[in-house]
């Protein structure tokens, strides 16, 4: 069990977070393979968006570890896990209201080449993120809309602009906070086709609450019932599986 | 097609003619106006310097003042007793005085947010102020007299003497352009654009990959330095110094002056520190308020309140407010909602 496998790009082991006597998190232990959209569903509350927290280092896990390509990065802090490789989108959208789309993506993206000292030349004329930013918008479907602000878009192309912002850093691990939310049926087919082409390039986690999509797009399902894991495998055996039915799918 | 930052002609023309301005109104004055003028240009350096960390990076700093008094006290503290000094040691050695006690007060200070901020920062300032007021070093509540200016000499001759009227209005109309032009430079790179970020969004920004602390610290101490630099030549232009140039009715008032002129924009900064100044004299003349005069502060406090309630961009949003009552919306053609419209 050994993290020889090249294609899990992250795994979490025995992943715990507790806030005072609530366990939010318990012994949750998962891989992130290349190639693989890995599902994590549960009800409100089960621990979904702490799992994310905790795996993108916005928050340090009370017991347990991740790695990340190999190597271990419970320690690291979440700015230099994301120069790592690690993207992450939001459940509410935290792109930045203000800029142009094109300038969301080319500020995600100057993340690869910081270059602060460079203070005499204008960020338009970096070569590495202005073109990044441009791959970006256009792989999600933006590329019509770079100059307008970012404020203005549509819900759906809200959720669109996180997924670019999240590509424009070039990660290789995807960690996906409910990127259907509040989309329409149209915006729903283009994300998961968009989400389909992605998962050759990355490992994927998708914390999603549109049970239909899951299923459909999800190669792993884990799912998660106050903070612990019942489950976890293909989605005919999470579909089959008796404890998920009694616990989460109820009537199903 | 690349978006570029909204590059619009009249900003510069009006930045240009603003400078343009003062360069030509030394032939127009007096010596109370030259005098009058050089400390409203020392003030738009300081609200230029503050501007940089309230209107671009969005860390309401409220110790401020105590940048601008170490650089006031290091330019009379550092100046050899009678003979003058050098301008190019005085003026490096002020700045970075300004700029060693902001990477100590940033350090720390930036550990907290939000309100927490605010109070930490006034506590650093409220600290370097009782150190001047109740140690020898400072002289105390008296402060400390400036016997000779510093001057430029190359060679033995003197290029520049500070201790002139017009050579002191000239040199600080260079500092302000300098200052204003490299902040413009700065906000458009990289570093500025990062700064921009942790302001719209901080938690995004790491996310993305900026450890946000060391950009925050670097603005936090490069807004010091400038600030440092508005002290030296406040000190310097007038010859004196004391604590109150390290209280927080200063840290105030630049914070009243760049809110005034309007958050966000460096020229906010300069036409604030202006109209801070203009309505200061304006309230404070006992030629239009006669007795009433030496109640200045209510009616400056009373127009500044008055102002951010009508104008809440600031000044600098007053052409765009007309044009919108004039014309209409601008962007309303385009029908598409405006929530979450950071603007």
């Amino acid at each position: 069990m050994s993290a020889t496998n090249d294609n899990i790009l992250l795994r979490g082991q025995g992943i715990s977070r507790r806030w005072g006597g609530l366990v939010a998190v318990n012994q949750v232990s998962l891989d992130l393979q290349r190639g693989e959209v890995h599902a994590v569903i549960g009800t409100n509350g089960a621990g979904k968006s702490t799992l994310i927290n905790i795996l993108s280092g916005e928050i340090p896990p009370s017991g347990g570890s991740v790695q990340l390509l190999g190597q271990d990065v419970t320690a690291w802090s979440q700015p230099r896990r994301a120069r790592a490789g690690l993207g992450r989108s939001y459940q509410r959208n935290t792109i930045y209201p203000g800029f142009s789309v094109f300038e969301n993506c080319r500020l995600a993206a100057q993340a690869r080449t910081q270059k602060p000292w460079r203070w005499w030349q204008s960020a338009q004329h970096c070569q590495a993120s202005t073109s990044a930013a441009h791959a970006a918008a256009a792989r999600a479907g933006l590329a019509d809309q770079l100059d307008r602000p970012a404020g203005l878009l549509s819900h759906g192309q809200k959720r669109q602009l996180e997924i670019a912002m999240c590509l424009a850093t070039a990660p290789q691990v995807l960690l996906l906070d409910e990127p259907l939310a509040g989309m329409g049926a149209e915006e729903t087919e283009r994300m998961l086709a968009l989400l389909a082409e992605l998962k050759t390039g990355h490992a994927i986690l998708l914390v999603e609450h549109d049970m239909d999509a899951v299923f459909r797009i999800a190669d792993t399902i884990t799912v998660m019932v106050n903070g612990a894991v019942i489950a976890t495998g293909t989605p005919d055996f999470v579909r089959n599986s008796h404890e998920v039915q009694a616990a989460y799918l109820g009537g199903h | 097609m690349t978006f570029m930052e909204t590059r619009n002609p009249s900003k510069l023309v009006f930045v240009a003619l603003c400078l343009g301005a003062l360069a030509v109104y030394p032939l127009a004055a007096g010596s109370y106006g030259l005098d009058l003028v050089s400390k409203i240009m020392v003030y738009a350096v300081f609200a230029l310097s503050l501007e940089l960390l309230v209107g671009a990076t969005g860390l309401v700093c409220f110790g401020h003042a105590a940048f601008f008094g170490i650089g006031a006290y290091a330019s009379v503290l550092l100046s050899p007793g009678s003979d003058a000094g050098s301008l190019p040691w005085l003026l490096l050695a002020s700045v970075g005085a300004a700029m060693l006690y902001a990477l100590f007060m940033g350090a720390l200070s930036l550990r907290t947010q939000g309100v927490y901020f605010i109070m930490v920062t006034l506590a650093f300032a409220q600290m370097a102020y009782y150190i001047v007021h109740d140690t020898p070093l400072g002289g105390g509540t008296d402060g400390i007299y400036l016997n000779a200016k510093p001057v430029l000499a190359l060679g033995g001759k003197p290029l520049l003497d500070l201790g002139e009227a017009g050579a002191m209005y000239f040199f600080t109309l260079a500092c302000l352009a300098a200052v204003f032009g490299f902040l413009a430079v700065l906000l458009r790179s990289r570093f500025g654009r990062a700064l921009a970020g942790i302001k719209a969004n901080e938690q995004r920004m790491r996310a993305t990959g900026f450890s946000t602390y060391p950009y925050k610290l670097a603005a936090f101490v490069i807004s010091g330095g400038i600030a440092g630099l508005a002290g030296f030549l406040f000190g310097v232009k007038d010859g004196f110094v004391n604590p109150e140039l390290m209280s927080w009715h200063l840290s105030g008032a630049v914070l009243i002056m760049i809110i005034l002129g309007g958050l966000g924009h460096l020229r906010g900064a300069l036409i604030g520190a202006f109209a801070f100044a203009l309505l200061q004299e304006f309230f404070k003349s006992e030629a239009i308020f006669g007795a009433f005069a030496k109640h200045w502060t209510l009616g400056l406090g009373l127009t500044i309140i008055a102002s951010v309630a009508l104008l809440p961009r600031g000044l600098v949003g007053v052409p765009g407010q007309w044009r919108q009552r004039l014309v209409g919306r601008p962007g309303a053609a385009r029908g598409a909602s405006t929530t979450g419209a950071g603007q």
